[in-house]
C-alpha cells in the first residue's frame, strides 16, 4: 500500500481538462475521500468517482483525499491527471500497473 | 507512399485539443512536449500525451510527439511516450548526426517487443544544425525527414524574420538539398500568422518551388490551404502522364534516348513524374489510373 506523502495538483480549469488535487489521508479514514464538482454531474459523477478512485487503487493507493473540478474531461484524461496528481503527491508510479482502457 | 503535406502542432498539455487532433485531417499531428508546455507542466503533458496515443483515434493523421532536447527533458519524454506507440518523434534543435545516434539508442532501449520502431523527424533549427544537416538526414535509416524551424533560426543569425523570407532562403535551399541527397523529405518551417490566408498560399508555393514536401502547420485553418499548394496540379498531372506514356514507347521501340518536347527525360525526372501521379492517386484514385 502507497500513501500520498503531500498535497499536489494536476490538470487545469479549461474545457475537456479536470483539476485534480490529492493530499494525504486524515486521521482515521481508510478510503478514498473523493470531493467532486462537474457539469455533468447528474450523468457522469459516478463514473468520475470511480475511474478516479480505480485509477489510484492500481497505484496501491487506498487512502487520500480528493478534491476534482471536472470541466468535460475524457476517461483517458481524469486517469492522466490523477496518475500526475499522485506522482507530484510522492506516489511512486507503477508502470505496469497503468491502464488507459480500463 | 506517405504523405506529409501537413503536420499540425497541438498542445501536448491540452486535453481539448489533444483530443481533438484527427478531426483536421492533417498528414500528421504533433503533439507536442516542447515550447506549448512549460517546464513546469512537462510531467503533466508526458502523461496527458501517454493517454492521447493510448486512446484517441488519430484518423488518417500520422502521430507524431516533439520532444525536448535530449539535454533537457528528452530523455524522459523518450522513456515516457515511446512504449506508447507513436510513429515519428520529431526532435528538436539537432545539432549533429551525434544527437540522432543518442536518440535511436534511447528509443530502442524503451521499444516494446515487436513493436514497429519508431521514426525520426530532425528538426533544423540553427546555424550549426544547418551545417551538418547532410549527416544529421544520412545518421540513421529512422530519419524520414529534415524540418526546418526558422523562427529560432533567423534570431540565431540575428536577421528579421519577414512573411517574405529573405532571410532563410539559403536556409530552405539547404535543407532541401541536404534531404534530397540523404533520400528523405523536406518539410518547411510554419507560416506563423494565420489570419493572411494569402501569405500562406505564397508562402507554402514558394516551399513546393524549392522542394519541400510539407509543412509544418500551427493552426487547423492552415491545412486546407497546405493540402491544395502541395496536391499535384492538373497540368502536373499531364505532363507525368506524358512523361510515362513517352517512357513506355521508347521502351518498347527499344530507344535509349527518351524526350518529351525536345527535353531530354532522364531518371530523376521519370522519378518526379512517378511520385506526382502516386500523389494524385491518393488524391483521387479514380481519376488518375491511366
Amino acid at each position: 500500500m502507497k500513501t500520498v506523502e503531500k498535497p499536489a495538483q494536476a490538470g487545469t480549469l479549461e474545457s475537456g481538462d479536470i483539476l485534480v488535487v490529492v493530499a494525504p489521508a486524515t486521521g482515521a479514514q481508510d478510503d478514498i475521500a473523493i470531493e467532486l464538482q462537474s457539469l455533468v454531474m447528474a450523468q457522469y459523477g459516478d463514473a468520475i468517482r470511480e475511474t478516479i478512485a480505480s485509477t489510484m487503487r492500481t497505484q496501491g493507493v487506498t487512502r487520500a483525499v480528493v478534491q476534482a473540478t471536472d470541466r468535460g474531461a475524457l476517461d483517458c484524461t481524469i486517469r492522466a491527471r490523477v496518475l500526475t496528481a499522485l506522482a507530484r503527491g510522492g506516489v511512486g508510479l507503477e508502470e505496469g500497473a497503468i491502464s488507459w482502457n480500463a | 507512399m506517405e504523405r506529409l503535406r501537413s503536420l499540425l502542432f497541438m498542445p501536448g498539455n491540452n486535453p481539448a485539443m489533444l483530443q481533438a487532433g484527427g478531426v483536421f485531417e492533417a498528414d500528421a499531428v504533433i503533439l507536442d512536449l516542447e515550447d506549448a508546455v512549460a517546464p513546469r507542466e512537462k510531467d503533466a503533458a508526458r502523461m496527458l500525451v501517454r493517454a492521447a496515443l493510448h486512446t484517441v483515434d488519430y484518423g488518417a493523421s500520422r502521430t507524431v510527439v516533439r520532444i525536448n532536447t535530449l539535454d533537457t527533458f528528452g530523455h524522459e519524454d523518450i522513456r515516457a511516450i515511446v512504449p506508447a506507440g507513436p510513429q515519428v518523434i520529431l526532435l528538436p534543435k539537432v545539432e549533429s548526426a551525434a544527437a540522432i545516434h543518442d536518440a535511436v539508442a534511447a528509443m530502442k532501449a524503451v521499444e516494446r517487443p515487436g513493436q514497429e520502431p519508431v521514426k525520426l523527424i530532425a528538426l533544423i533549427e540553427t546555424p550549426c544544425g544547418l551545417a551538418e544537416a547532410l549527416a544529421i538526414a544520412r545518421a540513421d535509416k529512422r530519419v524520414i525527414a529534415l524540418a526546418l524551424g526558422a523562427e529560432d533560426y533567423t534570431a540565431s543569425l540575428g536577421a528579421q524574420r519577414t512573411k517574405v523570407g529573405t532571410e532563410i532562403i539559403t536556409a530552405r535551399n539547404l535543407l532541401v538539398n541536404a534531404a534530397a541527397a540523404a533520400g528523405i523529405d523536406a518539410l518547411d518551417t510554419p507560416f506563423t500568422d494565420v489570419n493572411d490566408e494569402a501569405g500562406l498560399t505564397a508562402d507554402t508555393q514558394l516551399a513546393k518551388q524549392l522542394g519541400f514536401k510539407g509543412k509544418l502547420c500551427i493552426n487547423p485553418r492552415q491545412i486546407d490551404t497546405v493540402h491544395d499548394v502541395f496536391n499535384p496540379s492538373e497540368a502536373e498531372i499531364n505532363w507525368a502522364r506524358r512523361v510515362l506514356a513517352a517512357i513506355r514507347q521508347a521502351e518498347a521501340e527499344g530507344t535509349g534516348v527518351v524526350a518529351l518536347d525536345g527535353k531530354m527525360i532522364d531518371a530523376p525526372i521519370v522519378s518526379r513524374a512517378q511520385r506526382t501521379l502516386a500523389l494524385a492517386r491518393l488524391q483521387n484514385p479514380q481519376e488518375v489510373e491511366a
